[in-house]
C-alpha cells in the first residue's frame, strides 16, 4: 500500500554526509569502464566527460537543455549531460557515443548516418545518433512525423533533418526486414 | 555557477530533515530546472540534496479509478503508463507535448510541479525581477513580454506558469501530497499554486524542506475521452502560447459536465471556471463555446505584445470543445470571425501576430 493516507511517524532522521564544495573523488562507469577522478560536485556530466575523461564525443551546444548536442544515456535512457551532475551519476551506467561501435565496427545507426549523408558540420551528430538509437529502441519510429516529433530534442544548425530521418528509416526498415536494402 | 556541496538521501525523512534544517539546501530531482538555474546564478543554494534514490517513483491505481503518481516518477514513465493513457489521455498528451524525449526521461513529476517560470528577466540575474529579488521591480512589465500571462496577472509579476501537465491535473482536481518538517499534508492543486499578487516570490504554500511525495488524481470517468491541445511558436520542444485541457460529457446534445483548464496564458495553471459555468447545461455548439471562452477571458489584462493570446486561447478552447463534442466545422473551413466576446482589452491591440 502506498503511503498517502498513512500518517507519518517521522522516524529519527540520519544526518546526511555532505561532499564538496571542494573537489571530491567521483567514480563513474562509462561505456562499461570505471573511471575515478577529482571534481567539484557542481561539475556537469558533460564537463566531466569532456574535460576529465577526454571523451569529447558529447558536445556542448547550449549548456541549458535546449539543443540536445550533449545527449548521452544514463541507465540506457537518453538524457542531457549538460543538466546532469556527474556526481549524481555514481552508481549508474553512462553510455556515450564512444561506446556505440563494437571495436572497428560502427553501430548500424552510425553507418546509416554516413550512408545517408545525415550531417554537414557534424557538431550535433553525436547527440543525434545517441538520440536516434534510443528512439529506435523506444519504438517511436512509425512514420516520419513520429520520428520528427521524437527527435525534436536534437537541434541541427545545418538543418540536416531530412537526411537524419532517412538514416533512421533505413535502420528501422533493415531491422524489420534483414534482407531489405542490405548491400 | 557557484560551488555547491552534495548529499544523497535514501529515506524521505532524511531528505526532509536535511533541507528543513538548512535554508541554503535545495532538493535535486531531475535537475532540469535546478541545474539550469544554478548555472544562470538564479538559484544560489549552498548544497543540493539528491532525492533520486527515494522510493517515490510509483504509478498506482486507486480504488476509485484514480491514480497515485509518486513525485519521482519521470514524465516519460507517466506518459507511457497504460492506466494514464486509457483513463487520463489529456495527462499523457500534455506530458508528451512538453519538453523533449531526453528531458522527459530526466524530469520528475514533483519537479514539474515545482518548476520555475521561463521569463527571460527572471533567468537573467542582472534584471530587476520581483520573483527572484523581491521588491526590485518587474522588467517584463515594459519589456519583451510576448510570452507572458494575460490571466491572474498583477502589478508585480506577469510571468506565465510554464507547466503543461499541471493543466490537466488542474482540470482533474488533483491533490498534491507532501511530507515536511511538520508531517504529511495534502493540498488541493488549486491551492498548491499561488497567484503572484504582491508576493511573486512565493509560488507554493510549502515550507522550506517540505517535499512533494506524490500526486493523487481522483477517478474521473469523463476523463477517458479528454484531450490536451497545445499551440506554440514551433511544432515541438517549445512551451505553450496557449493550451487547453478539456473533458466533456454530453446528454442529448446538452453539456452535462465539463472540465476545462488553460496553460500558457496565466500566472498559474488556470481552471477555466467561468467557461465551465457557461457550458454546463448549455447546448453543445460553436456559439456556446465562443460565449464560454469569452467569459473566461473577460478579465484578461494584456500588453501590446501579448494581446494576441486572448484571441488565440479562445480559439484553442473552441477548437478542442468542437473536437470533443464532434460539433465543429471541419478544420480549415472555419471563418476568421472573432468570437462574440467583449474582452476588456484594447481593441486596437488585438490581432497581433
Ligand atoms: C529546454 C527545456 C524545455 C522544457 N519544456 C517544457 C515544456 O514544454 N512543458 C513543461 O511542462 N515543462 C518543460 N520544461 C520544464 C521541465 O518539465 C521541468 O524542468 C521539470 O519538470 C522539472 O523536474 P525535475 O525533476 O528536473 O526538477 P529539478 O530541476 O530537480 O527541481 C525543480 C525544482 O523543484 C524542487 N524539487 C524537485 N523535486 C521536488 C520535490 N519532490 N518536492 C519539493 N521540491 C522539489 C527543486 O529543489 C528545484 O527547485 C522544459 C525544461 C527545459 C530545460
Ligand atoms: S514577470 Fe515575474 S518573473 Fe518576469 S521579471 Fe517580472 S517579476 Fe520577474
Ligand atoms: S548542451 Fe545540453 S542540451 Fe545543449
Ligand atoms: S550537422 Fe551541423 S549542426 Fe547538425
Amino acid at each position: 500500500m502506498s503511503a498517502p493516507h498513512v500518517p507519518s511517524r517521522a522516524p529519527a532522521a540520519a544526518v546526511l554526509p555532505e561532499r564538496g564544495p571542494e573537489p571530491v573523488k567521483i567514480t563513474l562507469s562509462v561505456n562499461g569502464d570505471e573511471h575515478t577522478f577529482d571534481a567539484e560536485p557542481r561539475v556537469s556530466l558533460l564537463d566531466a566527460l569532456r574535460e576529465r575523461l577526454s571523451m569529447t564525443g558529447a558536445k556542448k551546444g547550449c549548456d541549458q537543455g535546449t539543443c540536445g548536442a550533449c545527449t548521452v544515456w544514463v541507465d540506457g535512457r537518453r538524457v542531457l549531460a549538460c543538466l546532469t551532475l556527474a556526481i549524481a551519476c555514481e552508481g549508474h551506467e553512462v553510455t556515450t557515443i564512444e561506446g556505440l561501435a563494437q571495436g572497428d565496427e560502427l553501430h548500424a545507426v552510425q553507418s546509416a548516418f554516413i550512408e545517408q549523408d545525415a550531417f554537414q558540420c557534424g557538431y550535433c551528430t553525436p547527440g543525434q545518433i545517441m538520440s536516434a538509437v534510443a528512439l529506435l529502441k523506444e519504438g517511436h519510429d512509425g512514420d516520419d512525423a513520429e520520428i520528427a516529433e521524437w527527435m525534436s530534442g536534437n537541434i541541427c544548425r545545418c538543418a540536416a533533418y531530412p537526411h537524419i530521418r532517412a538514416a533512421i528509416r533505413t535502420v528501422r526498415d533493415r531491422s524489420r526486414d534483414p534482407s531489405h536494402g542490405q548491400t | 555557477m557557484r560551488p555547491i556541496s552534495y548529499s544523497r538521501a535514501d529515506a524521505v525523512a532524511d531528505a526532509v530533515a536535511a533541507v528543513a534544517a538548512d535554508p541554503t539546501s535545495d532538493f535535486l530531482a531531475g535537475g532540469t530546472t535546478e541545474v539550469d538555474l544554478l548555472r544562470q546564478n538564479v538559484l544560489l543554494p549552498r548544497r543540493l540534496v539528491d532525492i533520486n534514490d527515494l522510493p517515490l517513483a510509483q504509478i498506482e491505481d486507486r480504488p476509485d479509478g484514480g491514480l497515485y503518481i509518486g513525485a519521482l516518477a519521470r514524465m516519460s514513465e507517466v506518459a507511457e503508463a497504460p492506466s494514464v493513457r486509457e483513463r487520463f489521455p489529456m495527462v499523457a498528451e500534455a506530458l508528451e507535448l512538453g519538453a523533449s524525449a531526453q528531458l522527459r526521461h530526466m524530469a520528475s513529476m514533483g519537479g514539474n510541479m515545482m518548476q520555475r517560470v521561463r521569463c527571460g528577466y527572471f533567468r537573467d540575474a542582472a534584471s530587476p525581477c520581483n520573483k527572484r529579488d523581491p521588491g526590485s521591480g518587474c522588467a517584463a512589465l515594459d519589456g519583451f513580454n510576448r510570452g507572458h500571462a494575460v490571466l491572474g496577472v498583477g502589478e508585480h509579476c506577469i510571468a506565465t506558469h510554464p507547466s503543461d501537465v499541471a493543466v490537466p491535473l488542474m482540470a482533474l482536481d488533483a491533490r498534491i501530497h507532501t511530507e515536511g518538517p511538520h508531517g504529511r499534508r495534502v493540498y488541493a492543486i488549486d491551492d498548491f499554486f499561488l497567484l503572484p499578487g504582491a508576493t511573486p516570490h512565493l509560488e507554493h504554500p510549502l515550507e522550506h524542506g517540505e517535499l512533494v511525495v506524490g500526486i493523487e488524481v481522483p477517478g474521473t470517468p469523463m476523463a477517458r475521452t479528454s484531450r490536451y491541445l497545445k499551440v506554440r511558436d514551433r511544432e515541438s520542444y517549445e512551451f505553450a502560447l496557449a493550451s487547453v485541457a478539456a473533458a466533456v460529457t454530453l446528454h442529448d446534445g446538452v453539456i452535462a459536465d465539463v472540465r476545462l483548464a488553460l496553460g500558457g496564458v496565466a500566472t498559474k495553471p488556470w481552471r477555466a471556471r467561468h467557461a465551465e459555468d457557461v457550458l454546463r447545461g448549455a447546448p453543445a455548439g460553436t456559439g456556446t463555446f465562443r460565449r464560454a471562452a469569452g467569459a473566461e477571458f473577460a478579465s484578461a489584462r494584456t500588453t501590446p505584445l501579448n494581446a494576441f493570446k486572448v484571441e488565440l486561447a479562445q480559439r484553442t478552447m473552441v477548437r478542442i470543445l468542437e473536437t470533443l463534442t464532434g460539433t465543429g466545422t471541419p478544420s480549415g473551413t472555419e471563418t476568421d470571425a472573432a468570437p462574440d466576446t467583449d474582452t476588456h482589452t484594447d481593441p486596437g491591440r488585438e490581432g497581433q501576430p
